[in-house]
């Protein structure tokens, strides 16, 4: 099914489709996750959690659940709480724009938020134990209103989401550049549009799960954990739990699946630790499905309401609006998703003058931080469906609309008027976005559609196309340390902060240390995700560790192979010019017998007690560790074209193709680059037409199965087909830009696009997604009454809001 | 609801004594009681598929299964397909063809495979693409899932003359 193309050959193509280091365990079931320690003498937890959205917890009587059989330990705040420096943890990310300090408790206290949220925890000898205990605990719950809806939550005289505060208005910030005023004054065209993007959950396969180890004999504290972060984990668990860093050491093992909300840490992961240490017995916590349901961040609600404002030749003069984003009851991560989306929505396009209004509301519900494309997928969904919205209004294609306002090649690197979250600016590095496009339209034969389109219709078939263009920050900064060694026995070893969840970063470092020291990657042996092996790190998120690790992986292995080089000049007598290595030894190239294992080259390095190095200048072993700073982000970027079918009697949308023109700049290994868009195609798909994380007025989770929050299945993905440019990135030695979430970022405005564009006879216009079949068919049933104006199903227009009424306030009373 | 059933499990034509509560899955004693953790559990509602194994020649999720009933039945399991160091070939097809990332679906998508391919050896690309709807992976996009029990299919025809209907 999957296609894919090298669309040009002059470019050079360093990337090789290695086999990935990974497969061999994954496919034979050898591989270890979380759930696969079993150490001996394990005791298992089970987590007591509010039923209710919002209460108050007035009484919690564990006694029964403590007599049942098996129960070893029933703990609630108030017994851990001796043991804890804190109740809250310091999840988040800084921000000036915060108004609410509202940090997740360890345990809930006195007061519940949302509808999942920890109360206390059995631990048994058995899960089925601990389980059956955990609903003999008594906790007596009285009921507080509820903040269900972002809209209503920063309404004067809403209840407030924690009793504590006076108001839900985490926070409030704006994006400003240009002159919004004069370009809505003397534009041709200027009209208005609200829209609502709903995104679910991230539905890892694998759930969260964690399993803690205290060694009395060394008080040292292990933690496994299924987590993107583990160097972000061992920081909270540390300061929580008053333990210096050389005592804990927090280890991610195989991690099936991560797509955002493993980077965050959570209340069962400190809890857990604390328990081994008081219990001195291993602990395990594997989450379930249900559980992940309620109790792992989600990405969920969005309302826009944007003004875009053009010249009648459709040149872009500018853009305004507000955002509204549901935040949930805590702040797990910061505001990077609501800060992503808008940023995200002026890249692609040269837009003169842009505001936006960002207000972040406190919601009952589960916190909300990234899932894969964190927010940006939001920021093009709407500017592209601005676009077709423009294009129909000028008369124009909505590929020209888009031709005449994307940046141009020669503007590269293009410095917009936009900050990161860090204030560092945004700088397009590389990327020829038109000729993205242009290839795009060639392949989907958008010029010859309208004639299918035609011959469809007369047969009864309602087909449409759509396009989308993203442009994706990827890379995020600022340093991930890797070391590399050439050990005394003769094997590469490689350590870095960087942690695996399935994109095949072992093989990725490997392949790119063993472009240095030669050979084959296979031999290379790569340890992420462990604390004790790499003090500093900050693991798998934001499509980054190609570009961060990677550079560092690149320096290191550079070092390590010059340190090889002046050793075996030294010692064979040849000059460093004249050799070469072939990742076993260095050999001289024009005598290839005279030559120095890298087993007989390290142990040389490593020296003999009371004699000269071999080289006095260079130190001894050979290794390198390296942390490359990079502060400015990489963009990648791309086009997506779907072509969908809408069966008008059910409302149901079969995609038949999609197509995907990607700029990654250069792929180090295509196979491993397809296989993350694909994923993240998918993964958009869902988000454009399936994946609906419900709740009802009480903030009650009404979808907490995956027979009722759906997921893509094989049978309903379409024909994909990948096409790729490769604009290297300047920023980087190796040209490198993220791929892991961009899949996600084009896919449900180019479907949606699709599916209003086989709806045209019925006057649809579609501002959310995603869109079931119920949504449609009711669109559909009630197009010939609706008047034109009627507004969409989740219209949201922006309140006029004072920001200086919401005052800073925090849990804690501070 | 801790009294034990003490019964013989066969898997992999290997005979584990175990000794177990009624309400034990099949799925936890296989990984719990018998070490074999390759069988991974990832909704424990008989959806995603991940946990699936093959009982007496067909795939079944092994959270819906209470252990005693395979008492007497085969069962088979991802740690079952490699003939030591040598991949299965459904096995080598998923690395050929990058079917997988994370892995923890693939035990399950690959006993499936196998027990669908059993029962018919030479599926069209619909019944292919009918059968890996059976499970969910969140990866891959199942694209080179699919890819992957193409090239089994033709290699497995190949051998056995079998004939391709599409």
């Amino acid at each position: 099914m999957p296609q894919s193309s090298q669309e040009t050959p002059n470019n050079s193509y360093p990337g090789a489709p290695v086999r990935r280091l990974e497969d061999y365990g994954l496919l034979t079931g050898s591989a270890h996750f979380v759930d696969d320690l079993q150490l001996p003498g394990t005791l298992c937890a089970a987590f007591v959690r509010s039923p209710y959205a919002h209460a108050l917890v007035n009484r919690t009587n564990t006694e029964e659940a403590a007599k049942a059989p098996g129960v070893v330990a029933v703990h609630t705040l108030p017994d851990l709480q001796p043991r804890l420096t804190d109740t809250r943890m310091a999840t988040g990310l800084p921000s000036r724009s915060l108004r609410l300090d509202v940090k997740p408790g360890v345990l809930a206290g006195d007061e519940v938020v949302y509808a999942g949220e920890p109360v206390a925890v059995v631990i048994a000898r058995s899960r089925y134990a601990a389980e059956d205990a955990a609903d003999l605990v008594e906790v007596d719950y009285e009921p507080l209103d509820v903040v269900a809806d972002c809209r209503s939550a920063l309404h004067t005289d809403s209840s407030a989401v924690h009793r504590k505060l006076s108001h839900n208005m985490a926070a409030a910030f704006e994006f400003d550049y240009g002159n919004t005023e004069d370009a809505f004054r003397d534009a041709d065209l200027a009209f208005r549009e609200s829209f609502h993007l709903h995104r679910g959950g991230a539905h890892s396969i694998e759930c969260r799960g964690a399993v803690a180890r205290h060694d009395p004999a060394t008080d040292h504290l292990t933690l496994w954990t299924s987590t993107q972060r583990p160097h972000g984990i061992k920081r909270v668990i540390c300061d929580l739990l008053g333990r210096n860093d050389d005592s804990v050491r927090v280890i991610a093992p195989q991690v099936g699946g991560g797509f955002g909300p493993k980077l965050v840490c959570y209340p069962e992961e400190v809890v857990i630790a604390l328990c081994a240490t008081i219990l001195q017995r291993p602990v395990k916590w594997i989450q379930d499905r249900y559980e992940y349901f309620l109790s792992t961040t989600q990405e969920r609600d969005q309302y826009w309401d944007v003004e875009i404002a053009l010249d009648s030749d459709a040149t872009i003069r500018g853009m305004r609006g507000a955002l509204l984003h549901d935040h949930g009851a805590y702040t797990a991560r910061g505001l990077n998703v609501p800060y992503a989306s808008g940023i995200t929505l002026p890249l692609a396009y040269n837009i003169p003058a842009y505001h936006l209004d960002v207000y972040v509301a406190l919601t009952n519900k589960v916190p909300v931080t990234p899932v894969r494309g964190a927010g940006q997928p939001q920021g093009v969904f709407v500017m592209e469906r601005l676009l077709d919205r423009a294009a129909g209004k000028l008369s124009i294609d909505r590929a020209e609309v888009r031709r005449r306002n994307l940046v141009r090649k020669e503007q590269m690197p293009c410095r917009k008027s936009l900050r990161l979250r860090g204030d560092t600016e945004v700088i397009l590095d590389s990327g020829d976005y038109p000729a993205t496009q242009e290839l795009a339209l060639k392949h989907a034969g958008w010029d010859s559609f309208r004639e299918r389109q035609q011959s469809a219709l007369e047969q009864g078939r309602y087909i449409g196309i759509g396009l989308a263009n993203f442009v994706e920050g990827t890379g995020r900064g600022p340093y991930e340390t890797v070391t590399v060694r050439i050990n005394a026995s003769g094997n590469v070893a490689v350590a870095s902060g960087a942690t695996a969840m399935g994109q095949s970063t072992q093989t990725m470092l490997a392949q790119i240390v063993a472009e240095q020291l030669g050979g084959d990657p296979s031999r290379i042996g790569v340890t992420c995700g462990d604390t004790d092996a790499t003090p500093l790190g900050f693991g798998g998120f934001n499509s980054r560790q190609t570009v961060i690790a990677g550079a560092s992986a690149h320096a290191a292995a550079r070092a390590v192979k010059a340190k090889a080089f002046k050793l075996a000049s030294r010692l064979l007598e040849a000059a460093e010019h004249d050799l070469e290595i072939d990742g076993r030894a260095v050999f001289v190239k024009d005598a290839p017998d005279r030559r120095l294992t890298f087993a007989e080259l390290a142990r040389a390095a490593s020296g003999l007690p009371g004699f000269k190095l071999p080289v006095a200048d260079m130190g001894p072993g050979l290794e390198a560790t390296e942390s490359v700073i990079i502060d400015d982000m990489v963009y990648a970027n791309g086009s997506a074209v779907a072509e969908v079918e809408v069966d008008i009697d059910t409302g149901r949308v079969t995609v038949l193709r999609f197509l995907v023109v990607h700029d990654c700049g250069r792929r180090l290994n295509p196979v491993i680059v397809d296989g993350q868009v694909l994923g993240g195609i998918a993964h958009g798909i869902g988000n454009a037409l399936f994946e609906w994380m419900g709740f009802d007025e009480d903030a009650q989770p009404v979808t907490t199965t995956f027979a009722d929050y759906l997921l893509v299945a094989a049978d309903n993905m379409p024909e994909v087909r990948l096409f790729h440019l490769e604009s290297d990135s300047p920023f980087n030695a190796l040209g490198v830009k993220g791929v892991g979430e961009s899949g996600c970022l084009p896919t449900p405005a180019a479907i949606v696009s699709a599916i209003e564009d086989a709806l045209a006879p019925f006057g649809a216009k579609l501002n959310q997604a995603p869109l079931t079949p119920a949504v449609l068919w009711e669109l559909i049933r009630s197009a010939p009454d609706s008047a034109p104006d009627t507004a969409p199903p989740g219209h949201w227009r922006a309140p006029d809001i004072d920001k200086d009424a919401y005052r800073q306030e925090s849990l804690d009373g501070r | 609801m801790s009294d034990k059933i003490p019964f013989t499990l066969n898997v992999n034509s290997r005979e584990y004594q175990v000794s177990v509560e009624a309400r034990q899955t099949l799925a936890d004693v296989i990984r719990e009681e018998c070490g074999l953790t390759g069988t991974r559990v990832g909704c424990e509602h008989g959806v995603c598929g991940s946990c699936t194994i093959i009982v007496d020649g067909a795939p079944v999720r092994a959270c819906l299964m209470f252990a005693v009933q395979a008492e007497g039945k085969e069962v088979r399991t991802i740690e079952g397909m490699a003939d030591g160091e040598e991949l299965h070939s459904v096995q080598r097809a998923f690395s050929d063809n990058h079917g997988l990332q994370c892995g923890f679906c693939t035990p399950g998508f690959i006993m499936l495979i196998t027990a669908a391919l059993e029962q018919n050896p030479a599926p069209t690309d619909e019944e292919i693409r009918e059968m890996l709807s059976a499970n969910l992976c969140r990866c891959t996009g199942y694209q080179n899932i699919f890819n992957a029990v193409k090239q089994y299919v033709g290699e497995s025809t190949e051998t056995t003359g079998a004939h391709k209907n599409d």
